[in-house]
């Protein structure tokens, strides 16, 4: 995904004079022939995130369009402040695009995880949030966040299913088990485990790479009484959403993401799924679990 | 600094500024019967200078790509600003009368969506020279080669780190089209020995301390940046003079 995203990137700034790239050193040598071609809107501070967001709000406040992009923890939770005031609070708008998601860098540790971001984001308003499961996802994505007015954050991840889903985010069914059917929505690059986990059980499969604004309208035509969030990060950050479209229904909620637990273990990105129960077997027994009592 | 000098203070601030309401006047409305401190005063002679003898701004060019921009990085320094604004007919003197009401547009932090002529929100400190270096860029990069960008902050307000990112990072690019502006009046819990302007100098600055209440001086300061790189003014205020 950072490939299209670095492709893209450098093409919108040959295309629009308006888009600017601000780095703090993360990727900044895959965007060096666009730095060359535009040095003064090909923006690398150093490792300074909280200056990349504040610079990244200065230039929209005289008319550029911002692109910023740095590992999540860094770009989310270590300029949380810069994006709350340098950005929402003038009234100043970006594209912000993190690579690492919750545990891409696993054996990293624990500073380059970052479930937690879109959770972030939902402390503020206004934000679209994206989060592909497909690199053909990014192209399109970033292309319509950038030629938007609004701020808006896309999660960029090593993980992706096997196939691309197009759209504008709105809720597409996978996979439809017919009436009655509990609903999953699984978002962005976890819907293939999804598919897995609830093969052959009662489960109507749907797809989003857009958490925010979530597709409430496509929700509340699609859910029954049991509805699954899977999400890859971290667990219950679109409850709230699921449960204020809901709230005229009876309807029974379960939210499954990265857990908040620090594992304080190294390995891969599978390794951390399946301590997450978010593989395919961890997903089936949560899932079985949940039904259980509509099975009986 | 007693009530009594901080009225001859504000006394001494009376000059009119272009024939409308006298700056002292409006501080009194903005002031209503409240005990101010004294940081009103550490700030009122710059942004007199700035509004009267530097910036290209006035209420008809808030719009204008081409206006310079002044950023107010220490927030909490608004009852000179709204005074001033006023004076200068940015916004109506009658807005000054209920600052912090539930109807008003002037808080105890400005908000640049609810002010003209205000071009940031601020109130939590270290976040004007960043913006400013973003502005900055943002004017350089659209060919906008006539405006500066003047950010104005306190000494105390250093200690935030994040100002210690643009500061370097400002000086290595050689950001020539942006100022900063420190207030000092030695506010900074644990100082900066050595001075605060070395912070900036090492980095590639040019500076110039000045007495902060001399306004010919102040004005020079101002002015005297040479075109290459980032301009520092450090002026100096009694001390606690917030």
């Amino acid at each position: 995904m950072r490939d299209r995203f670095v492709d893209t990137t450098t093409a919108l700034l040959a295309e629009d004079p308006r888009t600017a790239l601000v780095l703090a050193d993360i990727s900044a040598s895959a965007f060096a022939p666009a730095a060359e071609r535009h040095p003064d809107r090909v923006l690398n501070v150093g490792i300074r995130e909280q200056l990349m967001v504040g610079v990244a709000g200065g230039l929209a406040l005289t008319g550029l369009r911002p692109i910023v992009h740095t590992y999540a923890p860094f770009l989310v939770e270590r300029a949380y402040e810069q994006i709350k005031l340098d950005l929402d609070h003038q009234d100043a708008s970006a594209v912000l695009v993190s690579v690492g998601a919750s545990y891409d860098r696993a054996e990293a540790g624990r500073t380059h995880l970052g479930p937690a971001d879109v959770a972030l984001f939902d402390t503020l308003s206004g934000w679209t949030v994206h989060a592909p499961g497909h690199p053909d996802e990014v192209p399109a994505l970033l292309r319509a966040m950038v030629a938007a007015e609004g701020s808006a954050y896309l999660r960029l991840s090593t993980l992706h299913n096997a196939e691309p889903h197009g759209g504008d985010g709105a809720l597409v069914v996978v996979r439809d088990a017919g009436p009655g059917a509990a609903l999953l929505v699984a978002v962005g690059p976890v819907l293939d485990a999804a598919l897995d986990a609830t093969s052959g059980l009662p489960v109507s499969v749907a797809y989003t790479h857009r958490p925010r604004p979530f597709d409430t309208a496509g929700l509340r035509a699609l859910a029954d009484r049991e509805v699954i969030l899977v999400e890859p990060y971290l667990a219950g950050t679109s409850t709230r959403v699921v449960a204020a479209a809901l709230a005229d229904r009876p309807h029974r909620l379960l939210a499954l993401g990265v857990r908040r637990e620090e594992w304080r273990r190294y390995g891969s990105a599978t390794d951390h799924a399946r301590w997450h129960g978010l593989d395919a077997n961890g997903l089936r027994r949560s899932i079985t679990d949940f039904l259980a009592p509509a099975l009986v | 600094m007693t009530m009594l000098a901080t009225t001859a203070r504000v006394a001494e601030a009376a000059a009119p500024l272009d024939g409308r309401e006298p700056l002292t006047t409006l501080l009194e409305r903005v002031r209503a019967g409240r005990e101010f401190g004294p940081n009103v005063l550490s700030t009122l002679d710059v942004l007199q200078v700035l509004y009267d003898r530097v910036l290209r701004i006035t209420p008809a060019t808030v719009d204008d790509p081409d206006r310079d921009r002044f950023l107010l990085s220490k927030g909490h320094a608004v009852a000179g600003y709204y005074a001033l604004l006023a004076a200068k007919g940015f916004i109506p003197p009658d807005w000054l009368d209920d600052q912090g009401g539930p109807d008003s547009r002037l808080g105890d932090h400005p908000d640049r969506t609810l002010i003209p002529g205000v071009e940031i929100g601020s109130g939590s400190l270290g976040h004007g020279l960043g913006l400013g270096v973003g502005t900055a860029l943002g004017l350089r990069a659209q060919g906008l080669l006539t405006p500066r960008v003047y950010v104005l902050l306190g000494d105390a307000e250093l200690d935030e780190g994040s100002n210690h990112e643009a500061i370097a990072y400002a000086g290595a690019v050689g950001l020539a089209n942006l100022t900063a502006i420190v207030v000092d009046n030695s506010s900074a819990t644990h100082g900066w020995p050595g001075g605060l302007a070395t912070r900036f100098t090492a980095n590639g600055w040019t500076a110039a301390t000045v007495d902060g209440r001399d306004h010919t001086a102040v004005h020079t300061a101002l002015t005297g940046h040479h075109g290459h790189r980032p301009h520092l003014v450090v002026a100096v205020v009694e001390a606690g003079e917030r």
